[in-house]
């Protein structure tokens, strides 16, 4: 089958030539692979699939693409978005061990569960409509239940807090969708390729989904064209980060694991995807600055880089390029085949420690407080080592600060108390006005919208730590709106933290044109990053009992209204002449039971009184039936009426 | 007996001023003893935090109705918003909002002895002029104006919400005001206290009715009937005997409605009604202005948009009951506050100010969100009728019933809210409780006030009988 799939590329490449020919276009459509491995330092490997696809501003092809997956251009056109990014995640980033600082991190290291947000080209009134119609089309092409973000409590619109200026933005999280195979699929399904061929053929189910961390992600952007009549142009950029753990044979706890691409995967590369442009594997090494020398232009130091007493790559590099931080070895892939498959390994001889660059604060987040009633949600920010060293520090007023971002979304049923807002700046609480430099708020209203807050610290370079504390009260829900499992509690979305003033970016110092990975990792990035997803535990009423609550309630009220006009309506003299009348009624009544159990003995006392009582039972039957009749009539009536309509 | 009457209210004033003292001494606890955190206290509508919340909200720039936080008046924020956020070093925030509070405790207190001093009087020249003093000259008329301000003022209900800073205790104050204005025949204040206990509160609006009877007929005092009988009863004795000039002017069947006091009372609730609505206006300029904060108040309370647990029994039915029968329910519950107004009003309207009693006994029954503030006021307003109600019967049981409502509520709310032992229906148990020792409260007073008017009745046809 492979084969076959193979000798039909070559007809297909050449038909797609000529097709671009035909048609005259001087862009074509470009698709490139990449896959960027980097150990960590805590004995893990991270894995970056980088996808780009490329369709050139055109209006020549009409609807028609070579391979630019057709859904998303549609999904394009249809809801005119403008940038859109979609990531699935699993699993928490450890900013600790896998850095802060990088473009990889800031870029890839993303909140729990689904993050939808979106750009639109719209007019401001139809953003809205826009964004519920998009959500609707993901969830139906990812197999996720995306539409939940349709409901105006789940997203927000963020102003400046999310880093991208736009009011036209919307942003919406789904911190407990569960992400699996069904998710990988249909993404895969984009690629030219797919998972059969290239680089994706590494991903195999099981280790990508045994790993500590993965998030596939979806970012498509639309480029204009500048010129008129011509349409714009889309690049989707998908990638799929994976932190996975080497099994390691070796005893010694801090040697770091050797692995190769079939350890790590069980699979190797078995030629690149003929669709690409480009295809390439990457090997990041951080922290080996001590071994280089400043050339690597002859051949025996270039030998040096990958294999020397630390450890050695089972392959030669095709490029080696140095950075500020670290070594980046470059390997083609398009020699490999079935007989000399690709297969990279990293074999470490010594233990080796290094350390990755982090941002300058670290955010973590938690509740504080007991009980269901209230509480209240603590962000706090703690200075890492390498804050330092860290360029991107802003001098105002001859002072030394650090900016920082924070943007979080509130669901409505958490009811944030905006004025406890308490920000504590090295464990002393500060007045806003000393380190608050921006504050944007918009509360949630019940059931219909989420709350927003946005806010920009100003902290000073020195900062230890900082903790910025909200009080909320829970909400107290209607029996329909609470899930099936109403007793695990409800998710906050992450909090996002990002560094206004500090942007990572990895320059090697090359013309790397060619390189979709590496020019996007030279683009300067914004340093953000997410913190935990909260879980709160809402007070929950009896599920059970709603038919009780009805009933005893309208008791209460029954009560209240009867027994109150009882004692209203009670006159003295009608008090007296009703107590007479029962006096002479209860003698008749009495007498009736006589003659009853008189009849039941079997003997006949009194006959002739006995035909009265039965005549007025007559008389009360016929009067009985006239008012059933009647009743039913009117309830005939009102069906026949009420149905009419 | 002068000395004794120079020592009572000098007794007053101790008690009096005891309370002021306990409560200065409570409000110095840090933390206002968690009292402010309490749902028996405050509700959504009166909780001073969501005031705070909505005077931060306002300062920024955003509708103070913004977030579904506050829903009182626009006015009460404005007063009442600069004292939340002003701190005094080294005391309890929230203390100049206490001291607030405190005023209007002391001020409605004062306000219930003015009434209760009239109220007093009147019994008096009632019992005078019925001949029924006379008869039965042992029977002491009680100080019901004293009675009355220290039931207000040591009742625990008050203190807790006093101290517990919910904005209770200046509705109590605009209803006692408007109570006070009309039984002093001050028309102004009384339109004044009634339109500003309607607009901070709504169901004070059913007080027209009394209010205007009030005004119109006067002073609680036995059925006219009464006086007609006891009258042609002197007359047939001897023409000679004097005959006060009040018992000359009611010579008719019928007692003179003063329509012009009523028609002024309703000229200055239009006035003051309107003055207040151009004040919120002016103050909501910028966010939507009164439309919006009828929806936000109004419409808060009708809708009962809030489901956290209060002492009444909506919270826990809305958040129940299906959502296609919300409606219905809704219209019923709020028809049942309505239904016996108009009953109530024909038996009591020789009694205006125990009809208000009643009224506001039974909106805080069937109130969206009760606290027990509403229940305060009612209560030191019943404590007005003492020479009334003394016969009314169950009041020891009543008396443990709200006892013990009160010391199970905040159990079944740990349980239920804090430890999670026990769950909603605990505390709605109890809500439902409350509510019923409320219903039987209700009830009972009427009846006993019923009665009283009954047995007055009969002693004086006993009474002309002897005489004749």
């Amino acid at each position: 089958m492979a084969s076959l799939v193979r000798s039909w590329i070559p007809l297909l490449i050449l038909q797609s030539f000529l097709v671009a020919v035909a048609f005259g276009s001087k862009e074509a459509e470009q698709f490139s692979e990449a896959l960027l491995l980097k150990p960590l330092p805590d004995r893990k490997v991270l894995a970056h699939f980088h996808f780009e696809n490329r369709a050139p501003p055109s209006n020549s092809h009409g609807r028609h693409h070579h391979l630019f997956p057709k859904a998303i251009s549609q999904l394009v056109q249809k809801f005119r978005v403008k940038e859109m990014e979609l990531s699935f995640t699993q699993g928490r980033w450890n900013h600790e061990h896998w850095g802060g600082f990088d473009p990889l991190s800031s870029m890839n290291a993303k909140p729990v569960g689904v993050e939808l947000w979106a750009v639109f080209d719209v007019p401001q009134s139809q953003v809205d409509t826009s964004w519920k119609n998009l959500t609707h089309a993901l969830s139906g092409l990812f197999c996720a239940s995306i539409n939940f973000l349709e409901s105006s409590t789940s997203y927000a619109a963020p102003t400046w807090g999310f880093g991208t200026n736009s009011d036209k933005l919307r942003y919406g999280s789904l911190p407990r969708e569960a992400v699996c195979t069904e998710n990988l699929t249909p993404w895969l399904k984009l690629l030219p390729c797919r998972d059969k061929d290239g680089i994706s053929a590494l991903m195999n189910r099981p280790s990508v989904y045994r790993g500590f961390y993965h998030s596939q992600r979806l970012h498509l952007s639309t480029v204009e064209s500048g010129q008129e009549g011509l349409g714009s142009g889309i690049v989707l950029e998908q990638t799929l980060t994976v932190v996975l753990q080497p099994e390691t044979t070796s005893v010694e706890t801090n040697m770091q694991p050797s692995w190769s691409l079939s350890s790590l995967f069980g699979r190797k590369v078995v030629g690149s995807c003929v669709l690409a442009k480009s295809s390439n594997v990457y090997l990041q090494l951080e922290g080996r600055l001590g071994h280089e020398s400043k050339n690597v232009d002859t051949e025996i130091e270039a030998h040096k880089l990958w294999k020397n007493a630390d450890f050695d790559l089972s392959l030669k590099p095709d490029r080696v390029l140095r950075e500020s931080s670290g070594l980046l070895f470059i390997f083609d892939i398009d020699k490999s085949s079935d007989s000399e498959p690709f297969d990279l390994g990293l074999n470490w001889k010594l233990p080796s420690k290094w350390s990755c660059q982090q941002a300058p604060l670290q955010a973590s987040r938690f509740l504080m407080g007991s009980g269901n009633e209230r509480g209240a949600i603590a962000i706090l920010l703690k200075a890492t080592e390498s804050q330092e060293k860290l360029p991107g520090r802003e001098l105002t007023d001859g002072r030394c600060t650090i900016k920082a971002n924070i943007f979080q979304i509130f669901p409505w049923y958490i009811k944030v108390y905006y004025h406890t807002l308490q920000i504590f700046v090295d464990q002393q609480q500060k007045t806003d006005s000393e380190v608050l430099k921006k504050i944007n708020v918009s509360p949630s209203t019940d059931k219909v919208s989420s709350g927003m807050l946005e806010m920009m610290l100003e902290l000073p370079c020195e900062v230890k730590s900082a903790a910025i504390s909200i009080e909320y009260d829970k909400g107290f829900l209607h029996i329909d709106e609470y899930p099936p499992d109403a007793n695990q509690g409800f998710d906050i979305p992450s909090a996002l933290i990002s560094f206004p003033s500090h942007h990572a970016s990895l320059d090697f110092q090359e013309e790397l044109s060619k390189s979709p990975l590496l020019s996007s990792f030279k683009e300067k990035s914004l340093v953000r990053s997410y913190t935990e997803v909260l879980l709160v535990p809402l007070t929950t009423p009896d599920f059970s009992m709603p038919y009780n609550v009805i009933t005893i309630t309208c008791t209460i009220f029954a009560l209240y209204f009867g027994s109150l006009l009882n004692v209203l309506r009670r006159r003295i003299g009608e008090e007296e002449r009703f107590l007479k009348s029962q006096g002479k009624k209860t003698g008749g009544v009495k007498q009736l039971l006589l003659r009853l159990t008189a009849k039941i003995r079997g003997r006949p006392i009194e006959a002739p009184s006995s035909e009265s009582p039965a005549a007025e039972s007559s008389f009360l039957s016929t009067k009985l039936i006239f008012k059933i009749i009647l009743i039913a009539g009117a309830a005939a009536a009102w069906q026949y009426f009420s149905t009419d309509k | 007996m002068a000395e004794e009457q120079n020592k009572k209210p000098c007794r007053f004033w101790i008690w009096a001023s005891a309370s002021v003292v306990f409560r200065l001494i409570l409000i110095s606890f840090p933390g206002n003893l968690n009292l402010s955190s309490r749902p028996e206290v405050s509700t959504p509508l009166t909780s001073i935090r969501r005031l705070a919340e909505g005077y931060w909200l306002k300062q920024a720039s955003m509708s103070p109705y913004a977030g579904s936080m506050y829903h009182g008046s626009p006015l009460l924020l404005s007063v009442l918003g600069p004292l939340t956020v002003q701190r005094i070093k080294g005391q309890p925030s929230h203390l100049l909002c206490s001291l607030v509070f405190v005023i209007a405790d002391i001020l409605s207190a004062m306000l219930l002895r003015g009434i209760g001093q009239k109220l007093q009087m009147a019994y008096g020249l009632n019992a005078r002029l019925l001949g029924f003093l006379k008869s039965s000259r042992d029977k002491v008329i009680l100080p019901c104006g004293d009675i009355a301000a220290l039931v207000y003022l040591w009742n625990p209900f008050t203190i807790v919400s006093c101290v517990g800073l919910s904005t209770s205790p200046i509705e109590t104050l605009a209803v006692i005001l408007a109570l006070f204005g009309a039984v002093t025949r001050r028309v102004p204040l009384a339109a004044f206290g009634f339109v500003m206990a309607t607009h901070l509160s709504l169901y004070p609006a059913t007080l027209a009715i009394p209010m205007i009877i009030l005004l119109g007929y006067g002073l609680d005092a036995p059925p006219i009937k009464l006086f007609l009988q006891t009258r042609s009863v002197e007359n047939e004795k001897s023409s000679t005997s004097t005959v006060t000039k009040q018992a000359k002017s009611k010579q008719t069947t019928h007692l003179p409605f003063l329509w012009k006091t009523v028609m002024h009372f309703l000229f200055w609730v239009l006035l003051w009604s309107l003055y207040v609505l151009v004040l919120c206006a002016l103050s909501l300029n910028k966010y939507g202005g009164v439309e919006e904060m009828f929806k936000r108040t109004y419409g808060f309370i009708l809708s009962i948009e809030d489901l956290s647990p209060n002492i009444g029994v909506f919270w826990y039915f809305f958040a129940e009951v299906f959502d296609f029968f919300r409606n219905f329910f809704l219209i019923v519950f709020h028809v049942n506050v309505l239904f016996m107004l108009l009953p109530l009003a024909i038996r009591l309207k020789h009694r205006p100010c125990f009809l208000a009693f009643v009224y506001l006994a039974i909106s805080s029954i069937l109130k969206s969100y009760p606290s027990v503030g509403d229940s305060a006021l009612y209560l030191s307003l019943c404590a007005l009728f003492v020479n009334e109600l003394v016969d009314m019967k169950f009041s020891f049981f009543l008396f443990c019933g709200y006892l013990g409502i009160s010391l199970l509520s905040p159990v079944m709310h740990n349980l239920w809210i804090w430890r999670g032992t026990g769950n909603a229906n605990f505390y709605f148990g109890n809500a439902i409780g409350y509510a019923c020792f409320q219903i039987v409260f209700v009830v009972e007073s009427v009846s006993a006030m019923l009665n009283h008017d009954r047995a007055l009745r009969r002693s004086s046809s006993n009474h002309g009988e002897v005489n004749s």
